[in-house]
């Protein structure tokens, strides 16, 4: 299965939004193997398109099709992060099915702690990996160097290119030189409908 | 204790002591902790209302917790505003219900301080009932509710139906609130929800030994209760309270259980 390009999403003409619609219309196809950057100015929309692929976003116009039975993990912007909670990085792990794989060792030296006493960056990379380290066949990933200083951006980069034939990454930043690190293409949205 | 007399009490309760820390734990995950205390005092007035017409506590007391959950969970109401008129509609409901029936004023205090001492088989068996299911869902429910609430959009994305386990969450807590109740009383049931929770949150390094030291302190807890407060003849509801607010304070280092 790994590596054979087969394609897990399709947007035709796609725009997205909630009451209204925000973003341009959207084409682009998804096969495994892909790592799709999606760049644009705040407000464009990144955000929303991915929430209308979740299904926690509307769909105005255009069609949106996915690999029936696609399993599929999401990194907000903000991973919730309860103030105090006793939870190991992994047991966040184990529950959220992410063992398939071995962590980076960066990652593995912290997954003793309990989530609420790690730093903003450590959270940051336990969550991509907890949406990295399992069986989804398509990984949303919004924003994922939010809070990550240089060091944690490269472990960041090299957690998602990692068995990165396993699965398709659709990638939300605003930071073109990252998307250049990690993806295979990138798709520019603009302000206009 | 080692008479009959007490010992079915003792074992009547014992259950809950078990479960309700476990609860406490994923409730507090949720941010729900004080819905408990909401649906305690709804358990409570339905609790008096069925007694009113000649219904057994512990069969009146459901029907309060379970009408509450119910309105938690379809009207979608997660505030703690929808929990504060929750406490306020039961206690308003206990008390106007005491003065306006024959039953009065001392059977109220009698639910709402606790009965331990005079509950019977009906009350064991419906306790050793409910845990017996909470402990069969927990192990199917625990990591979906923390999954929940670190990527809530796991589900939706996913298209996974959730609404089954979230509904079968909040009955499972709605009934073990309204059988402790009528069994502990209200304030010991929300004490063992709220306090070996919190400790096991401030002190446990991780989830499982969380929910073992929760365990252990809700056991250990209504065990040394129950003995102290028949030694001393005190009432066992704010018994237990206070020695689980000792508990507390002696297992946390010096100004770690800062409010």
């Amino acid at each position: 299965m790994a590596g054979d390009g087969e394609t897990l999403l399709e947007l035709r003409s796609l725009v997205a939004g909630h009451q209204a619609p925000v973003t341009a219309p959207a084409s682009f196809s998804l096969a495994r193997g892909e790592t799709l950057g999606l760049l644009g100015p705040n407000g464009a929309g990144k955000s929303t398109l991915l929430g209308a692929i979740l299904g926690t976003a509307r769909i105005h116009a255009g069609e949106l099709w996915r690999l029936p039975g696609l399993r599929l993990r999401h990194l907000p912007q903000r991973p919730a992060r309860p103030a105090e909670l006793p939870l190991s990085g992994r047991e966040l792990l184990r529950h959220m099915d992410a063992c398939q794989l071995p962590p980076p060792p960066a990652l593995e030296n912290k997954l003793d702690s309990r989530i609420d006493r790690l730093s903003g960056g450590e959270y940051q990379l336990l969550c991509l990996w907890a949406c990295l380290g399992g069986d989804a066949d398509l990984v949303l990933l919004d924003e994922p160097t939010n809070n990550l200083d240089r060091r944690h951006t490269d472990l960041a980069a090299e957690e998602i290119n990692a068995e990165r034939q396993r699965r398709a990454c659709l990638v939300v930043s605003h930071d073109p030189a990252f998307l250049d690190r990690v993806c295979t293409r990138v798709l520019c949205l603009s302000h206009e409908h | 204790m080692s008479t009959d007399l007490f010992l079915l009490p003792f074992l009547a309760g014992l259950p809950l002591a078990l479960l309700l820390p476990l609860l406490g734990g994923l409730l507090r995950l949720r941010d729900e902790w004080l819905a408990t205390l909401g649906l305690a005092h709804l358990s409570t007035a339905s609790g008096l209302a069925g007694l009113a017409a000649g219904l057994p506590v512990v069969w009146g007391a459901p029907l309060g917790a379970l009408a509450g959950a119910l309105f938690k969970h379809f009207a979608g109401q997660r505030s703690n505003s929808a929990y504060g008129l929750m406490i306020l509609a039961g206690w308003a409901t206990t008390l106007l219900i005491a003065a306006n029936t024959a039953l009065g004023d001392a059977l109220a205090h009698g639910v709402v301080d606790g009965q331990l001492y005079f509950v019977g088989v009906r009350e064991a068996l419906a306790s050793a009932a409910i845990v017996l299911t909470g402990l069969l869902l927990l192990p199917w429910l625990t990591p979906r509710l923390i999954r929940a609430r670190l990527f809530p959009s796991h589900e939706t994305a996913n298209r996974l139906p959730a609404w089954h386990w979230h509904l079968s969450f909040d009955l499972l807590v709605a009934l073990a609130v309204a059988v402790a109740t009528a069994t502990l009383g209200l304030m010991a049931t929300f004490a063992l929800i709220f306090v070996p929770a919190w400790m096991a949150f401030r002190l446990a390094p991780d989830w499982r030994r969380g929910q073992a030291l929760a365990l252990g302190a809700g056991l250990g807890g209504y065990v040394a209760a129950f003995a102290l407060a028949l030694a001393l003849d005190q009432p066992f509801g704010p018994t237990l309270v206070a020695v689980l607010l000792i508990m507390a304070q002696l297992a946390a280092a010096p100004g770690k259980l800062d409010l």
